[in-house]
């Protein structure tokens, strides 16, 4: 789907969510930790919402949310986060877009 | 083993009732090591070392006042007597508890078997739960008793075989297998978060001080690498990186989590309080009250896949050798945790017998 697509590629580290999704919220909490601000898009609360549902399950994630894509390319769901995260290839992922920390 | 039991022997008949060492000695009881003296009527005898001075004294007061004297030892007779009858009693309770305990596991076994549904921790006073029996739930409970001794006989297996002298390439099945056999109870803990991610969250499936430990329904990955790191020693310098990076990662994505399921706590408790028609009524605000309970079965899944995640990055980490030294590590401290259980379960609660 064309706006998936352009909101994916509008920013770095981009999460599809719902204001009611409390995993979306965890995941946003862990890409914060890692000094990442990621650009939350919430379905819910956006008209074309349905469409956006449906093109995300097409893209193979039953969520549908969190949808996460970083660099424009869809990485995964909660699962895919936490497994690469774990392995520690999602830092490295997302170096360019860590804020640069105070310290 | 005749060495510990004259230990125990030797103990009562000093009279001594150090809890130290008796809890050490329930110990060497529950891994069976020793019988306990079922002769409970072992004489106590009050230390009779009577020095050179003491004796002196003896014969003085028994030439002075032999009335009061005399009396005053028949007291002392009396109180000892009455001492050793307490202990008497109270060494026969702590049979008739560990009588008892053994009884209520024989039982919970064969209920189990049976499929009817009962709480993980031995608790007397409740059978189950009041209302329909939840078959997924009961399924998972029979399930995991027999996936806690097959845990039981790979750590077994996996102890002799370190001991023994074995190829790389027959550790490495067990080692496989071992996984494997993680990976089999997350799978059955998925279906059981169908069913009732309540029940998993509640540990009532895990015995008491499991329970204690408990995060998300079960172990915490990251204090899992702490228990294991002493028993994986020596590591390479990259190894210790790579453990320490991953006890990072863990503890990072167990806060999200926590965070998550404290939001989650937080916005049900608002939706509940806003019903405006009271309970039970399927306003919207209940409506969406019952979809977050909904999500709780997908934190529950997502923290076995870190539980599960982190074993298999673990596993990529360590050599076999190393692997296979860290699953039995893990399965002896989860045994150890649920013997600690039991020995609480069976701890005396009123004593007769004051030391």
């Amino acid at each position: 789907m064309d706006k998936i697509n352009r909101l994916a590629s509008e920013n770095g580290v981009v999460i599809f969510s719902k204001s009611t999704c409390c995993l979306c919220y965890a995941v946003n909490v862990l890409f914060r930790e890692l000094q990442v601000m990621p650009v939350v898009h919430e379905i819910d609360q956006d008209p074309e919402g349905k469409e956006m549902e449906k093109a995300i399950m097409r893209m193979g994630i039953n969520g549908p949310v969190p949808a996460v894509f970083i660099n424009g390319k869809l990485i995964g769901s909660t699962n895919e986060v936490m497994s690469l995260h774990l392995s520690g290839s999602l830092i490295p992922m997302l170096k360019p877009y860590q804020a640069l920390s105070a310290s | 083993m005749s060495s510990t039991s004259t230990q125990f022997a030797t103990s009562a008949r000093m009279g001594m009732y150090d809890p130290i060492h008796q809890v050490s000695m329930w110990e060497s009881m529950f891994r069976g090591d020793i019988i306990p003296n079922s002769d409970a009527s072992v004489p106590v005898q009050i230390d009779a070392s009577l020095g050179n001075k003491t004796l002196q004294k003896t014969i003085q007061k028994l030439t002075k006042c032999p009335k009061r004297y005399k009396r005053r030892l028949a007291q002392n007779r009396e109180a000892a007597r009455k001492s050793r009858l307490r202990k008497k009693a109270y060494v026969q309770q702590l049979e008739t508890y560990r009588l008892k305990l053994a009884q209520l596991e024989q039982e919970l076994t064969r209920a189990r078997q049976q499929g009817v549904f009962i709480g993980g921790a031995i608790d007397t006073g409740h059978l189950g739960f009041s209302g329909p029996v939840n078959t997924g739930i009961a399924t998972f409970e029979m399930e995991y008793a027999h996936w806690v001794e097959e845990q039981q006989r790979h750590n077994c297996e996996l102890r002799k075989v370190l001991q023994a002298h074995i190829s790389d390439i027959e550790l490495r099945i067990l080692v496989e297998n071992g996984l494997n056999h993680y990976d089999n109870l997350f799978r059955m803990k998925a279906e059981a978060a169908k069913a009732d991610a309540f029940y998993l969250i509640s540990g009532t499936w895990r015995t008491s001080v499991e329970g204690f430990f408990l995060w998300l329904g079960g172990f915490r990955p990251s204090e899992l690498l702490n228990v294991l790191m002493p028993h994986i020693e020596p590591l390479t310098d990259q190894q210790h990186m790579a453990v320490n990076n991953l006890r990072q990662s863990s503890q990072q994505a167990e806060d999200a989590l926590s965070q998550g399921i404290d939001q989650l706590q937080q916005t049900l408790a608002q939706s509940i309080a806003a019903d405006p028609t009271g309970l039970g009524n399927y306003g919207s605000p209940m409506a969406s009250a019952i979809e977050k309970l909904d999500t709780l079965e997908n934190f529950v899944n997502q923290a076995d896949h870190l539980r599960q995640q982190t074993l298999h990055q673990l596993s990529r980490i360590l050599t076999i050798r190393q692997t296979a030294r860290g699953l039995l590590a893990l399965g002896e401290y989860f045994q150890r945790l649920r013997a600690l259980s039991l020995l609480w379960a069976a701890r005396p609660r009123e004593p007769a017998y004051h030391i």
